[in-house]
């Protein structure tokens, strides 16, 4: 059985855009843009894999809340990854070919998986989360 | 320019056992532009991970799909081990490698019979899912399960099976091949079903891969793109080809799923060859810490299970991405240019899992 190397690569925000222009050029398949908060950061990943399967990761860290720049106009299809990581995390997500506003995923509360701790619902917090949803 | 309207499709289709929303933009007859909308059975599951044992963990693993439950489980457990850096008794891998091709097989004649049924081919749809109820029985009389088995544990299976036992399905394959074989007679070469698929949906090979394509449909449009050849599991000393086709239209991407079942049954025969003897488990105890990306080759395309440990028994990421997830924008270009009528079998040509991608 063979295990697949795990090659993760980090690099700044400021790179971001050129480094996967880079994997573009070379021709890899955009494999995922994965999203996890560690120590109350916000880790983002871009998983490339080129025809050999060779399979590379290049990640950045960023705090809650903050805006990273789109990677559409380099893959089209990276839109549906950048709407979860807005709906899921609240993380703004510029210059994305389809933007759905926040309205990709419908959670019942806003932002589920975000840095910040979901606050304990009552009664009454309940309905203008709701209500909080339903306006995004 | 014609005037533009836009037109829904879903969330509830009879085409789609679970909810897609499309906003259709048409031209007369004609798609121009597709706008999808998910989220309608979103679970969150991913999150479930922060607050449940990282071992009672593949039982939510496995429970992303119905359809695919065993490789889900079988890949979050191999993410596990590649953390723990476990080495799981051969015997264990190879069960794994025929309870993932039993897997696809069920799946795929589940997609061919769903795919007859969205053309009105009736008779052709319950042949199908007849061959279909065979390798179910043999999940079940295997795992205890037809469809969510819970059989895979980190650090190897819950159950053997008996090299009787094992000889038993591999004849049993042998007379599903008869029905496979007359099954695919009719998908491959009959004219109405060729007529009904050719030309419809089209993906260059460049679209295919550049959108993110992945399993058969990355695979019908001539990349030969398939997860197993990177030799997870037993697969790295077993003998296969990816089906490839080239046409990169709903058509081809029928045969692709037609011809693997024929790959399935070949793999499953090797792999009862060369099974060894042995125990099915280890003992694995501590907790993960680091992290690691997991991939699989579902029956609708690669699979990641991404886990991040910190050395307690909870995790602190769980990230699945499943194959309808990175299949929905090939989708919505290979929807541009096809007429009303042939939205519904272009959009089943992907295999559409609505719970899978969600999550």
């Amino acid at each position: 059985m063979k295990r697949e190397a795990q090659m993760i690569e980090a690099i700044g925000l400021e790179d971001l855009l050129a480094r996967v222009e880079q994997q573009k050029a070379a021709g890899d398949r955009l494999v995922a843009i994965s999203c996890a908060v560690v120590e109350g950061a916000n880790e983002i990943t871009y998983s490339f894999e080129d025809r050999a399967h060779r399979f590379l990761h290049l990640r950045i860290v960023v705090p809650p809340g903050a805006t990273i720049p789109s990677v559409t106009p380099s893959y089209w299809g990276a839109f549906v990854y950048e709407n979860e990581i807005h709906d899921l995390y609240g993380l703004t997500v510029t210059g994305m070919n389809v933007d759905f506003g926040g309205h990709f995923y419908a959670t019942k509360v806003p932002y589920p998986f975000a840095a910040a701790a979901t606050p304990k619902v009552t009664p009454a917090g309940k309905e203008a989360q709701e209500k909080e949803c339903l306006d995004r | 320019m014609s005037r533009q309207i836009v037109i829904p499709f879903g969330p509830q289709h009879p085409v789609l056992p679970e909810p897609l929303h499309l906003d259709l933009v048409m031209e007369d007859e004609r798609v121009v532009d597709v706008i999808p909308s998910i989220g309608y059975v979103h679970r969150g599951l991913e999150k479930l991970v922060e607050k449940r044992d990282y071992k009672d963990f593949v039982f939510i693993a496995e429970r992303i799909c119905g359809i695919c439950s065993f490789i889900h489980g079988m890949t979050y457990c191999h993410a596990v081990e590649g953390v723990m850096d476990l080495d799981v008794p051969p015997r264990a891998v190879y069960l794994r490698t025929v309870w993932s091709e039993l897997s696809r097989l069920h799946s795929h004649l589940l997609w061919l019979g769903l795919l007859a049924d969205s053309m009105g081919f009736e008779s052709l749809f319950m042949q199908a899912w007849r061959l279909r109820e065979h390798v179910l029985d043999d999940l079940e009389a295997t795992t205890g399960n037809r469809v969510i088995q819970g059989v895979c544990k980190v650090g190897g299976v819950r159950h053997d099976v008996s090299d009787q036992k094992l000889r038993e399905i591999v004849d049993g394959l042998g007379r599903l091949e008869t029905g496979m074989q007359d099954l695919m007679n009719v998908f491959v070469h009959d004219d109405s079903v060729k007529h009904r698929l050719s030309g419809m949906g089209v993906l260059t090979e460049q679209q295919a891969w550049e959108l993110g394509a992945v399993g058969p449909v990355l695979r019908a449009s001539g990349v030969a793109n398939d997860i197993r050849q990177t030799g997870y599991a037993a697969y790295d000393e077993l003998d296969f080809k990816p089906v490839v086709e080239t046409a990169g239209d709903c058509y081809a991407r029928t045969v692709v799923r037609a011809k693997e079942l024929f790959t399935s049954v070949d793999l499953i025969r090797q792999a009862v060859e060369k099974i060894p003897e042995g125990p099915v488990e280890m003992k694995v105890t501590g907790n993960p810490k680091g992290e690691f990306y997991a991939r699989s080759e579902q029956p609708r395309g690669e699979v990641i299970h991404y886990v991040k440990a910190n050395g307690t028994k909870n995790l602190v990421r769980f990230r699945v991405r499943t194959p309808t997830f990175t299949n929905i924008p090939p989708l919505l270009a290979a929807m541009k240019g096809i007429e009303l009528a042939d939205v519904p079998v272009v959009v089943l040509s992907i295999d559409p899992c609505i719970g899978c991608a969600e999550r």
